[in-house]
């Protein structure tokens, strides 16, 4: 107990000010998980009677219901409402079906916005102790601190590391043809939270995070033709990596961070991938086929690339090696539609979008076994893009005629789907941890 | 902030809706394309003075510089009796019998007009990838620019871009919208 965090309060410290324009996701999980975890997250006591003060167990209940893996317990039900570990009467919790529950309470600390969040996860039956935490943050910096609560009850639980207290990038377009306006966003991983780090008149697209999270390459038409650039989110300061003459999109950093893989084409119109050395500016062509070869995804230890192409008919996934003159392999065999291949952190699985029946879904790839499972069952699901713990692929979906936000576990059996109130949203890339 | 847990399965969160709250947008600038950076305070490259300009407006403006871009009467380019759009069919790039026509008539103003320079803009159903699309597109673009070509267009004339499946013509989830969606544009710039 009172083991301070100072990763979590230097995070909270970094809090953004809140930039302000209509969000508001609307969160379906339209498939759970049979063997949920029961848990009783009990209202943290607050001295704090501030209408603006975060309700706490609130966010870390959502975050833990919306993995699939936990069915937090009503609070309607809750006979009592302990805030310490000497409170809680276990053989109640216990009969009223829980497995576990946390309690805590929130003080606040000395001056006018710091406060202390301090915690306990409890094994209802064992009644033993499993977490106990205190966590400083200011107001701004509770949402953080409640995913990060969260991050560490799932990862105590799943043994799999939390992903809440992370970020994803999207691109919103709001307003009819012709008059439509892009927006890149930068929000919370429940979508709360949300920043504009970049508006334009013209398409943007293909956000992709550098490997330390600190900065997002995109593709912008701002300019009427299409750029690659790399953006310093801290500072909004950014640097046109790629305009030449024709294509320059699909931006991928390798895993170190210091290259970008993307898509060029020559001047008759030829997509071949590039990879651009970001600190000497050295461009090297890594495939060399009339086909489109587009989309690049580093493998995990950054000597290979996987990507679309279209050399035998319709578009299938092949890797091939970061360095020129190398053979592509094909790794998709199934259907005559698979592209845009995301590999999932751990490299085991690889995520693409598979045309099945005339639909597109997204489909993950055994990449020892081959097999291939097609988890969605929309009309135009594209875009996967891996939670950094794996566990789930967010994707774009069409919902009633929009673009909506989708997450799907990467075994499949966890669906939900995030829909915003306006405008199209899609692209979405999840960020490193 | 309301958050409402009636069914911890099925959970609203909603955030107040702040958008057209000017007062409360930390400089919005006028520029059609803006950066901001997350952190208040901060210069926002290529939009300069956007920081404390007081915000008044969200909206923007066209970037201009391509007036009648889209056959508008005046613009440049032939009579709008000519037809500056080419439809295809879904992932394909082969220019169809009955665009033949449409060819043949800009073919013979891009002649005609040494002067005159036409963008061809690619584009593609929602249907399929982003970055496939765009390489789909650029296809398209490319196959009308030959066909001028083998009419007599300079190639100094023509230029392409691909937007894949970024801007349609028309927005909707069937064929209908799907079909005048799978396009090149012919945008005269000169």
């Amino acid at each position: 107990m009172n083991r301070v965090l100072p990763v979590v309060a230097a995070i909270a410290c970094l809090a953004l000010v809140p930039r302000s324009f209509a969000s508001e996701f609307v969160v379906e999980v339209t498939r759970g998980q049979d063997n949920a975890i029961p848990i009783a997250i009990v209202p943290f006591a607050t001295a704090d009677v501030s209408a603006a003060s975060l309700d706490v167990a609130q966010v870390v209940s959502d975050d833990l219901a919306r993995s699939g893996r936990f069915k937090p317990m009503d609070r309607r039900d809750m006979v009592e409402q302990p805030h310490t570990g000497a409170g809680v009467t276990f053989d109640d919790w216990r009969r009223l079906g829980n497995d576990y529950i946390l309690v805590g309470q929130m003080t606040p600390q000395g001056g006018a916005d710091r406060y202390n969040i301090t915690f306990e996860l409890y094994n209802v039956l064992t009644r033993q102790r499993l977490l106990g935490y205190q966590i400083g943050a200011n107001r701004a910096g509770l949402r953080l601190a409640s995913h990060q609560i969260a991050d560490m009850v799932f990862n105590k639980l799943t043994g799999i590391r939390g992903a809440f207290a992370t970020r994803i990038a999207y691109v919103s377009v709001l307003g009819s043809v012709p008059n439509r306006t892009y927006r890149l966003i930068v929000a919370d991983a429940d979508g709360e939270n949300p920043h504009v780090v970049m508006q334009s008149n013209e398409p943007l697209m293909s956000p992709a995070w550098s490997p330390d999270g600190q900065n997002l390459a995109y593709v912008s038409f701002e300019d009427k033709l299409p750029s690659v650039y790399v953006q310093y989110l801290k500072t909004g300061e950014r640097r046109r990596v790629s305009a030449k003459a024709g294509v320059n999109q699909a931006p991928a950093f390798s895993p170190d961070g210091k290259k970008l893989a993307l898509t060029l084409s020559t001047r008759d119109g030829n997509l071949d991938v590039y990879v651009l050395d970001l600190t000497t500016n050295a461009l090297t062509r890594i495939t060399d086929d009339p086909a489109i070869d587009t989309e690049p995804e580093w493998s995990r230890d950054g000597q290979s690339l996987y990507f679309t192409s279209d050399r035998a008919g319709g578009p299938q996934i092949y890797e091939v090696a970061a360095t020129p003159g190398g053979h592509p392999r094909r790794l998709t065999f199934q259907g005559n539609y698979n592209a845009r291949p995301r590999i999932s952190p751990d490299g085991s699985q690889l995520a693409f979008v598979t045309q099945q029946n005339g639909a597109f879904r997204i489909a993950v790839m055994d990449m020892k076994s081959g097999d291939v499972q097609v988890l969605t069952k929309g009309q135009i699901d594209v875009s996967p893009s891996y939670a950094p713990n794996g566990a789930m692929i967010i994707y774009a979906s069409r919902d009633r005629g929009r673009g909506v936000l989708a997450l799907v576990s990467s075994d499949g059996r966890v669906q939900e789907r995030l829909v915003s109130p306006e405008g199209e949203v899609q692209e979405p890339a999840w960020s490193p941890f | 902030m309301s958050v409402s847990m009636d069914n911890p399965m099925k959970k609203i969160v909603s955030i107040v809706c702040l958008f057209g709250a000017a007062a409360l947008l930390a400089g919005c600038p006028k520029k059609a394309t803006t950066v901001e950076p997350p952190a208040a305070g901060t210069q926002v490259p290529g939009a300069g003075g956007a920081n404390g300009a007081g915000g008044a407006s969200t909206t923007t403006s066209p970037l201009g510089g391509e007036a009648g871009a889209m056959g508008g009467a005046g613009g440049p380019g032939p009579s709008e009796q000519v037809s500056r759009v080419i439809y295809f069919d879904f992932d394909k790039s082969d220019i169809k019998p009955e665009f033949a026509a449409v060819i043949t008539a800009n073919a013979q103003y891009l002649t005609a007009h040494p002067n005159a320079r036409l963008k061809l803009e690619g584009n593609t159903d929602e249907r399929g990838t982003r970055e496939y699309n765009i390489g789909l597109g650029e296809r398209r673009a490319q196959a009308v620019k030959r066909a001028l070509m083998l009419q007599g267009a300079a190639e100094s004339q023509l230029t392409t871009v691909s937007f894949g499946a970024e801007r349609p013509a028309v927005e909707g989830d069937d064929e209908a919208a799907w079909s005048k969606n799978r396009r090149v544009d012919l945008v005269y710039t000169q």
